[in-house]
């Protein structure tokens, strides 16, 4: 049986195609002005690299802030939904998940199947965002990645007064004028960070077994920051930011039997 | 005064109300070492006056300091409330 | 990019000011106001309680430096030297780094004591949006404050949140309040709440065929909603008043007092040295008191 999950985030569409619950394709396109233009033509890549056509997939379904765009779709799932799915499937002894995405941070809570219990969400700001972490990387003059690497460098964190992203920009700018090293910059940037979304762990309850997905996930510097925060070590799986694409893939195949 | 601290943004509103005129008249202040997070200060304020009011890193995040006595789904246990002989202190969530 | 700004659109105009007609040498008490802003800062001279001259510039990098710059501009072809001054007062986030100044105030109260002066004895609600803050006062008829709010914790609803819109959108910050009344209707505010999420929404709005004032009467609009709801969070008194940078920009003073329904008073000066303009006023009560 083959299936597709599409996850259309604010900033990137991800497309993941599964057979018999194993990964065969997965590809991803910035989302654009016209996100389901773009969450077709990833998908088509996709199913080109499998070697496959649209009429072998069995089930589509769509997930992410556009999911109602993607018209190609056999149905939609809520970010939730998919991102639990996903990570109980790639980190099976997980049971609370941490999803940074650009627009957005997320904790839930789930059961040993990836039925969410308990989920809190912060989209109204960009400070509890993977924004937050651009716009500073910019205020560096650095790639987010860069930024990642250099603050594992970091001697010492100076603190940081602004939560708002705007007003953050201007004190990283001010501190770089003080000649605070950069890396020390990158690293109090990534610890602001890891107390905001800290506390939306807490509000769901932490438990030992703490994954992340997303983008975030993939920065080295953030997840240090978030561990040393909460105390705990978090599970990290290799494509983070398709786990929610593969929630949705795997929820479809679930349909369909 | 009613001196307002605090914050709003996308997630709601959350500030302390504090009724300075009543405070001024409070000797002893008992709500400062009642708060088990220590956010409230004693100052003199633009008017001469002796009052409590929340210190300045706790005031752009006291959803999240004011957190261990009032979770947002959980019982309500405010210390500062409590301590207070006059009734002079008021959260808005 | 956040360094080497190219586009500087948000600058606005500095400027100092004295009144030729007064002779400060025939004063009897010469006071100084100075608000270091987190964006702007103003110094303001007053002799026997009349403005005499003033400043408004841009804030260094450092708060004693601009503390300075802005007394010797508002000085500048006066003849007036620091040591003229009897008493002064520094006010704003910087004020504890006036080094000339001889007592700190904070600009909540600063702007209650000088709304008498800057718009008339009925001023009762003060509404002051800043660089990066907004703040509502409620005053007495003595100029004492009997409540406040502030938020900064977020640019939404900030002076500094219309400065990315108008580099964003390539609009000297002076048009941007009229340009933003030049739409054939008024479109629904900007959704989000964040500046950093309204942009994203307006380079799609931009992208959808929107033309630059609509998407700016959009994002005002918002704004003057997210102000709107601190002022209902303490409540309006009349008369009401706004001041602050915002204060200039039409299109963010007329959608409040279009949702409000009710008028601000018209300022007798600029609006942005209302907070130095109370720290002189401070000046000369605590002199007063001394003797």
């Amino acid at each position: 049986m083959i299936t597709a999950g599409v996850d259309a985030g604010n900033k990137f569409t991800k497309v993941v195609i599964i057979r018999d619950g194993e990964v065969i394709s997965r590809d991803q396109l910035p989302s654009g002005f016209d996100r389901r233009q773009s969450a077709f033509k990833a998908f088509k890549r996709a199913l080109s690299t499998a070697g496959l056509n649209e009429d072998d997939v069995q089930k589509v379904m769509a997930t992410g802030a556009g999911r109602s765009e993607v018209d190609f779709a056999g149905g939609t799932v809520t970010e939730v939904g998919a991102a639990a799915r996903g990570s109980i499937h790639v980190i099976p002894e997980s049971r609370t998940v941490i999803d940074v995405g650009a627009e957005e941070g997320r904790a839930l809570k789930m059961d040993e199947t990836g039925k969410v219990l308990n989920f809190t969400i912060s989209d109204k700001c960009a400070a509890g965002a993977g924004s937050f972490i651009e716009m500073m990387s910019q205020a560096l003059e650095i790639t987010p990645e860069e930024m990642g690497s250099l603050s594992l460098q970091a001697v010492q964190t100076v603190p940081m007064n602004a939560q708002c992203a705007v007003f953050a920009e201007s004190e990283v700018i001010s501190l770089i004028h003080s000649r605070v090293p950069k890396a020390d910059i990158a690293r109090s940037v990534f610890n602001a960070m890891a107390g905001r979304i800290s506390s939306l762990v807490r509000r769901v309850g932490l438990n030992k077994e703490l994954a992340m997905i997303g983008g975030m996930a993939k920065n080295p510097g953030f997840v240090r920051e978030l561990e040393k925060d909460l105390d705990t070590k978090i599970f990290l799986t290799e494509n983070p930011d398709f786990v929610s694409a593969l929630g949705a893939a795997l929820i479809a195949a679930e349909k369909i039997s | 005064m009613i001196a307002n601290y605090g914050y709003k943004d996308g997630s709601g509103e959350f500030f302390i109300s504090i009724d300075t005129a009543k405070c001024a008249q409070c000797e002893a202040k008992p709500c400062v070492e009642a708060c088990p997070e220590k956010i409230l200060v004693i100052f003199t304020d633009d008017y001469d006056d002796e009052v409590i009011g929340v210190k300045e890193e706790h005031r752009k995040k006291i959803k999240y300091s004011c957190g261990p006595c009032k979770p947002i789904t959980e019982k309500r246990n405010l210390s500062c409330q409590k301590a207070c002989p006059s009734g002079a202190i008021v959260h808005s969530w | 990019m956040a360094t080497g700004k190219k586009k500087e659109h948000w600058r606005w105009e500095e400027s100092n000011w004295h009144n030729p007609e007064i002779d400060w040498v025939k004063a009897r008490i010469i006071t100084a106001g100075v608000d270091v802003g987190s964006v702007s800062s103003q110094a303001v001279i007053m002799c026997d309680g009349k403005l005499f001259a003033y400043s408004n510039m841009r804030t260094g990098s450092n708060s004693p430096d601009s503390a300075l710059n802005a007394i010797n501009w508002a000085m500048e072809e006066t003849g007036l030297t620091l040591d003229d001054l009897h008493y002064t007062v520094g006010t704003g986030y910087g004020r504890i780094n006036v080094p000339f100044a001889n007592r700190a105030v904070t600009e909540i109260a600063c702007h209650a004591r000088s709304g008498g002066f800057m718009y008339g004895p009925t001023v009762r609600t003060i509404l002051d949006i800043g660089g990066q803050d907004s703040k509502v006062i409620h005053c007495d008829s003595k100029g004492k404050v009997t409540s406040f709010i502030m938020n900064d914790k977020c640019a939404a609803g900030t002076g500094r949140g219309m400065e990315v819109f108008a580099d964003l959108l390539d609009i000297p910050i002076g048009e941007v309040g009229t340009r933003s009344l030049d739409v054939e209707e008024e479109p629904e505010p900007v959704s989000s709440t964040c500046v950093v999420f309204a942009k994203t929404e307006a380079v799609g709005l931009l992208h959808a065929g929107w033309s630059k004032e609509r998407v700016l009467a959009a994002y005002c609009s918002s704004m003057a909603q997210r102000v709107l709801s601190l002022l209902n969070r303490i409540g309006i008194k009349k008369d009401l008043v706004i001041t602050g940078g915002i204060a200039k920009n039409i299109g963010i003073v007329s959608r409040i007092e279009d949702k409000l329904g009710i008028t601000a008073l018209k300022p007798r000066y600029d609006t942005q040295i209302a907070g130095a303009v109370g720290a002189a006023l401070f000046a000369r009560a605590l002199i007063e008191k001394d003797n």
